[in-house]
This record gives structure tokens, sequence and C-alpha cells, in this order.
């Protein structure tokens, strides 16, 4: 047993460490976003910067009608997409698990055909520019990519034929209760556990997606829609570009029209905050929806 | 009979038309963002004219292709995202087994819980942020790697940003930073399947741990290692374009060791409206990427039925 008490103490020795290089650049951050500017220009970001200062968040303060408009997008987005997409995912996976509805064949085969082929970027922007145009409106954010996926459906749909169907569901057709009647207040309330599941992850890729913004999302018209991680993903782009100016004509960075340093680490900070608040409370479903879709994601 | 038939076909139709409607949305959005993006890979074989439409442009055969081969930019971007799976598929294989076996060994369950709550924490970050963590420890200027750790050595700092020959460790120090959680817990679930029995069974006989991990743990791995294998090996073409393009700030002097498909692709797309290049560049991916999807598969299905896609 010797070695067995060995092999623990090498398990959680190697696990800390592990945990601490997960959030140390984290905390950097952290301590970054409330480091004095002028401290972090002259000896750089540091884990025991010689002078801290609160500047940078009372400038987001300040600057608070666009960091919140941000905000707002943000959970506007997440929830509706989270909402949306957990609707049409459960209605479209409780009639994939009817085995003998006429015409499942042909609409599984159109699911599996979306799992194995995709059109690539440059086809589905054309969609999404020319038939469907989403272009500069908040359905830009809510439509592409994630309102329904094959891997979902199938999970669900899976769920719904081994945890729902059969007993209590078949009495309720016998007494006569409508299809929607049954799928609402018996299919829907027995499934929460999986539909929890998926709903986490697709409000995790609702609150961090950039993607959707950057194709269809103009600087120009497309502004007011700006989510909190397109507003920081613009001012890399502001920074990129002033700095490959700067390089260019040889001058220094005239760095007055962006954030300061630090102001940046502090958005980026009150950016993530909101998801490692609500962490601890679906941990569980997101540990669940790693082990259950990571095998076939 | 036919008469019963008929009316039992009806019967079933009016008795499932609720659910047909139930699925409609769902059928409606797959053919928006799916289906009809599979037409639009015609783009690709068109000299692309927007006074024409698209559907009314020439066609251009496999001109788009041609020029995009000849241009010498699509073997290093094939280059790129072919190399970079491929540490990624390694490494990741190794140390998500590697912490996944350790997570057993841990007795504490409060201890086991803050080690999964930690090193998911990444997981949870967009790339857009992690961009900016990197930056914090690789600015030329304010970060931490130059001022605080090469500085007091007496090496003067290094320009992260424009030596491309650097990108590689840093990309996979990124990449592993982030997943290795996401792929140790997959990993940690197959372990926590396996029945005690065994292990009792085997410390009975006098077995070491290590013994125990090479006989009993990592056989009864590998089916999920081969099945994990087997679908990254089905996405090579595919990158993941947060870590390209966010992490080296899409940075052009970077782009020999940076530039995966997808970056070119969204550069030569949204960048410089080239609807040629960027749409035989993405035709070529999602091709090539079916049918190492389809070849994966095959493999599975040989191997473990079970675990198979389709």
């Amino acid at each position: 047993m010797v070695q067995g008490k060995g092999m623990r103490i090498l398990a959680n020795s190697v696990l800390t460490l592990l945990a601490a290089f997960a959030i140390l650049p984290i905390v950097l951050l952290l301590i970054g976003s409330f480091t004095d500017n002028t401290t972090a220009l002259q000896e750089g970001f540091s884990y025991f910067p010689s002078k801290l200062s609160g500047e940078a968040y009372r400038y987001i303060l300040d600057q608070w009608t666009t960091i919140g408009k941000g905000y707002l997008n943000t959970i506007l987005i997440s929830a509706t997409g989270t909402a949306v997409s957990l609707l049409i995912t459960a209605m479209f996976s409780y009639g994939l698990a009817i085995r003998d509805l006429p015409g499942r064949g042909i609409i599984m085969g159109i699911l599996l055909l979306t799992m194995l082929f995709n059109g690539g970027i440059v086809s589905q922007f054309f969609v999404y520019t020319n038939f469907i145009r989403v272009k500069d409106t908040f359905f830009a954010l809510l439509v592409p990519n994630f309102l329904l996926n094959g891997f979902n459906v199938i999970l669900v749909s899976n769920y719904f034929r081994n945890n729902v169907f059969g007993g209590i569901l078949e009495a309720a057709k016998i007494d006569g209760a409508s299809e929607y009647r049954i799928f609402w207040k018996i299919a829907v309330p027995l499934s929460v556990p999986i539909l929890a599941t998926i709903g986490v992850m697709t409000a995790i890729g609702y609150w961090n997606d950039w993607t959707n913004g950057l194709y269809y999302l103009s600087a120009r018209d497309g502004k007011q829609y700006y989510t909190i991680q397109l507003i920081l993903n613009e001012i890399n782009n502001n920074v990129n570009f002033l700095a490959s100016r700067a390089a260019e004509m040889g001058l220094t960075l005239d760095t007055s029209s962006i954030p300061s340093t630090t102001v940046r680490m502090a958005i980026a900070f009150v950016g993530i905050l909101p998801v490692l608040v609500a962490y601890p409370f679906f941990q569980k479903y997101f540990v669940k929806g790693i082990s259950v879709g990571g095998l076939k994601g | 009979m036919t008469e019963n038939k008929r009316k039992r076909q009806a019967r079933r139709i009016i008795q499932y038309l609720p659910i047909y409607i139930m699925m409609l949305p769902g059928l409606i959005y797959l053919v928006i963002n799916n289906i009809l993006p599979m037409f639009g890979v015609i783009i690709a074989f068109k000299n692309l004219d927007f006074r024409k439409g698209i559907l009314f442009s020439d066609w251009a055969g496999f001109e788009n292709f041609r020029f995009l081969f000849a241009s010498g930019e699509a073997f290093k971007m094939i280059r790129n995202t072919l190399g970079y799976n491929i540490v990624f598929i390694v490494l990741g294989i190794i140390m998500g087994v590697a912490v996944a076996i350790l997570m057993n060994e841990v007795r504490s369950k409060l201890a086991l819980k803050a080690y999964q709550t930690f090193i998911l924490i990444p997981n949870l970050m967009s790339f857009v942020i992690i961009s900016y963590l990197v930056y914090a420890f690789l600015a030329p200027d304010t970060g931490l790697v130059n001022n605080s750790i090469l500085e007091p050595l007496g090496i003067s700092g290094i320009s992260w940003y424009t030596k491309p020959e650097y990108w590689p460790l840093i990309l996979t120090i990124v990449n592993m930073w982030q997943s290795i959680g996401f792929t140790a817990i997959i990993y940690y679930s197959t372990i926590i399947g396996i029945s005690t029995d065994y292990y009792e069974a085997a410390t009975l006989d006098g077995a070491s741990k290590w013994q125990q991990i090479k006989n009993i743990t990592l056989p009864l791995l590998k089916p999920t290692i081969i099945t994990l294998f087997i679908l990254n090996v089905g996405h090579i073409f595919n990158s993941n374009f947060g870590l390209f393009y966010q992490v080296p700030r899409n940075q052009g002097m970077l782009y020999e060791t940076t530039r995966t498909i997808d970056v070119y692709v969204y550069n030569a797309l949204m960048n410089n409206n080239d609807y040629a290049m960027s749409s035989a560049a993405s035709v070529f991916q999602s091709f090539v990427g079916a049918f190492t999807l389809i070849a994966a598969n095959m493999i599975i299905r040989k191997v473990r039925p079970e675990d198979s896609l389709f």
C-alpha cells in the first residue's frame, strides 16, 4: 500500500500544479486590470505590480454606455439563442424519436448529411448575405451555426426514446391528450436533465461567440449589436491597426484613440466575470455535457 | 381491405400531423444553415460576377483551384493545418490520459472536484479573451515574459508578434492550456465506468499501482482513445479558427507558422474580397474534410462498430 500512497501524493501534486497553470493567466489578467497604467507601461504586467489602481474600472464605469450596451447584447443573445435553440432542438428530436413516424428515414438522412458534410464558410456566407439576409441585424448573431446541431438532436432524441417514451406517455395518449400537450406537460419536464446539459453548452457557445459578428456585423451598420466579445475584438483590431501604421511610418505608437492597456485588461476581465461567477451553479451540467458530448463531438 | 388501409394511413397522418408541425422549424433551419450552403459550393467553380449573380456567373471549371495551388500559399496553410493537428492529437492523447489516470488516484472527493473545476476554466473562455491573456504575457512593451523573465536574466526583449519561429510552441502551449481539462474529463468519465472489482482483485493479487494502470486502466481506455483519435483524424483539415486567428492577432508577419486553412479563408473573403481563392480553399477543405471523416468512420466501423458515427 506504500506504493498506493506514493501514487496519491504524485497525483495530488501534479493536479495542483495543473490547476494553478490553468488559472494563473486569468489571475494575471485580474491583477493587470488593477495595475496602475504608468506602472504597467514601465514594468510590464506582473503578479506583483509596485502600484495598484482602480483607474481602469473607473474608466469602464465612465464608458458604461458602450460596455453596458455590449453586456446587454451578450445577455440578450445568450438568453434568446439558448431558448430558441432548446425549443427547436427538443421539438425536432421528439419527432425523430418516434420510430414509426412516416418519413423518419428521410429526415434522419438529411440530419446525418449535415453532420458529415458542410459547404464551407464561404458558401454559408453567401447564403446568409444574399438569400437569407441577416447582415447587420440581431439575427446575424442568433441564426448562423448555433440554433440546431445534429449531435444534440441525436442526444435528446435518444433520451426521449430511452427515458420518456412508454408508460406515462402511452397512458396520456389513451386518455386523449393532444400531442402538443403530451410534449409540453410530460416529455419536456421528464427530459430536463438532458435539456439542461445541452442548454448550458449552447448558452456558453452564444456567450463566447465572436465569429458570427465577425462575418455578419459590419463596423459601420452592425455596431449597435456588438456583444462584449465583439467590442474586445474591435479593440484588438484597432490596436493592431495603429501598431502596424506606426511601424510603417516609423512613428511611436499614438494610442490616444484606444483604451489604455490596463483598461483593455479590465474590459476582458469584465467579459469573463459573469461566466466565472455562474460557473459553480452550472458546473455539474458542463462536466456532463463534456462527457456525453465529447466522444462524438 | 385497401379501403381499410387507406383509412389507417389517413389516420396515421392526422395522428402525426402535430409531430410534423413540431419538426418543421428544425427542418427549415437545417435547410437554410446546412443544405443551402452545400449547393453554394458551386461558387468555387464560378467566375463570380455580382452583376450576373451567383447562379448566372460564368463557369470557371477548376481555374480557381489551379490559381490557389499555383500560388504556393496552399501548401503552407495545408502544412500548418495538418502539422498542428498531428501535434495536438498526439499530445492530447498522452496528456489527457495521464491527467485522467491521476484524477482517478485522488481519494478526496473535495480535492477532485476542485481540480476538475480549475482545469476546466480555460474551456469557458472565448478565444478573444484568450488573446488578451496571451498578450498580457507576450506584449513586446508591457508583457510579463519580456519584463519579468527575460530582462532580469539579461536577455533583451523579444518581439513575439513579429517572429514566426516561436509560434508553433506558443500555439501548442495555448491549445493544451485551453483543451487539456476537456480531454481529460472525457477519458476520466470512461475510467470511472470501470468496475472497481478489477482493481480490488488486482490489489489482492499484489499488483502494484503501475501494473494496475498498465494492465487494467489502459486496456479498458483503449476503445475511447481509438474512437477519439479517429474522430480527430477525421477533422484533420479543420483548425480552431479562434486559436489561429485571435491568439497571433492575425499578424501577417506570423503567417508562415500561424496561418491555417480557416484563417486564410477568412482573410481572403473578408479582408481581400477574393472570392475565387477563398471559395476554392473553403470548398477544398469541405470536400477533403468530408472524405477524411468518411474514411475515419469506415475505420471505426471496422474496429468498434458501436462507436461509429453513422
